[in-house]
């Protein structure tokens, strides 16, 4: 089971600083293991991020993002107490949803 | 973006009169098709051909932010800013990895043109960004040099 994401929103006027860190191995199909053997590819495809239930970013990746991938997008008219939802789907059909808050700026 | 919204539409159509009936919650939209002919294509042409990339116009208004030089080529933070206007898409190519074509960001709704990473390099490359604003394609490039290659 994936482990949760990590996601911090956080106002700076109207726009939402939203930072998301991942847990995935994402492996490209090109590392081999101690015994030699080719690790095979496993990594996040899809990645979704809405705000109060709509679409902002819909993400497709290659296996070219880093381990435990880190995502950063700005949502514009964004309010303290938006919602932002973030699924993300791996190439083995894997899923995982988290959400946050937007905090309001500090 | 109109398979983003072709796949808008599809679930709209589908899902609403269950998310209606209230047995879905309308909580993740459904996921834009991976882009199968572009991440899969070893070389760089035919990555920016399974992009849909044609013509393409160099532009100043995308900006690149990466490191001249990458100490480790397993995490090379990428951020891309466009300011071209109806901004739609922003892909970011590595043109000498394996597979090219790192990944495609589908903006909408109020999300700003500007997407923040970090990628893998193989080895010194340029870092091109694709941008698609109003069935156009802009790009711009950026040379990221790689002490140690992130693809074994």
């Amino acid at each position: 089971m994936a482990e949760p994401m990590r996601i911090r929103a956080a106002l700076q006027g109207d726009v939402a600083d939203v930072r998301i860190l991942m847990r995935h191995p994402m492996e490209t199909g090109q590392r081999k293991d101690a015994k030699g053997d080719i690790v095979p590819t496993h990594f996040i495809q899809n990645v979704v991020v809405t705000h109060n239930g709509r679409t902002v970013l819909d993400a497709q990746w290659s296996q070219a993002v880093s381990r435990d991938p880190f995502l950063g997008l700005r949502v514009k008219g964004a309010k303290a107490g938006d919602t932002i939802v973030v699924t993300w789907t791996d190439n083995k059909g894997d899923k995982r949803t988290d959400e946050a808050t937007v905090a309001a700026a500090s | 973006m109109n398979h983003l919204r072709r796949s808008f539409l599809a679930v709209a159509s589908g899902a609403s009169a269950l998310v209606a009936a209230g047995f879905v919650k309308p909580r993740a939209a459904e996921a834009a098709t991976w882009n199968k002919q572009g991440f899969e294509a070893k070389a760089y042409n035919d990555a920016i051909k399974g992009l849909g990339a044609t013509n393409m116009i160099e532009s100043k208004d995308i900006s690149i932010t990466a490191p001249d030089i990458a100490e480790n080529g397993a995490v090379v933070p990428v951020a891309i800013t466009s300011k071209i206007p109806n901004t739609r898409s922003i892909s970011i190519v590595a043109e000498k990895n394996p597979f090219p074509l790192a990944a495609t960001f589908d903006v909408a709704n109020g999300a700003e043109p500007y997407a923040s990473v970090r990628l893998k390099m193989g080895q010194t490359s340029n870092l091109r960004a694709i941008v698609k604003a109003d069935g156009k394609y802009y790009t711009a490039a950026k040379e990221v040099k790689v002490t140690v290659g992130g693809c074994g």
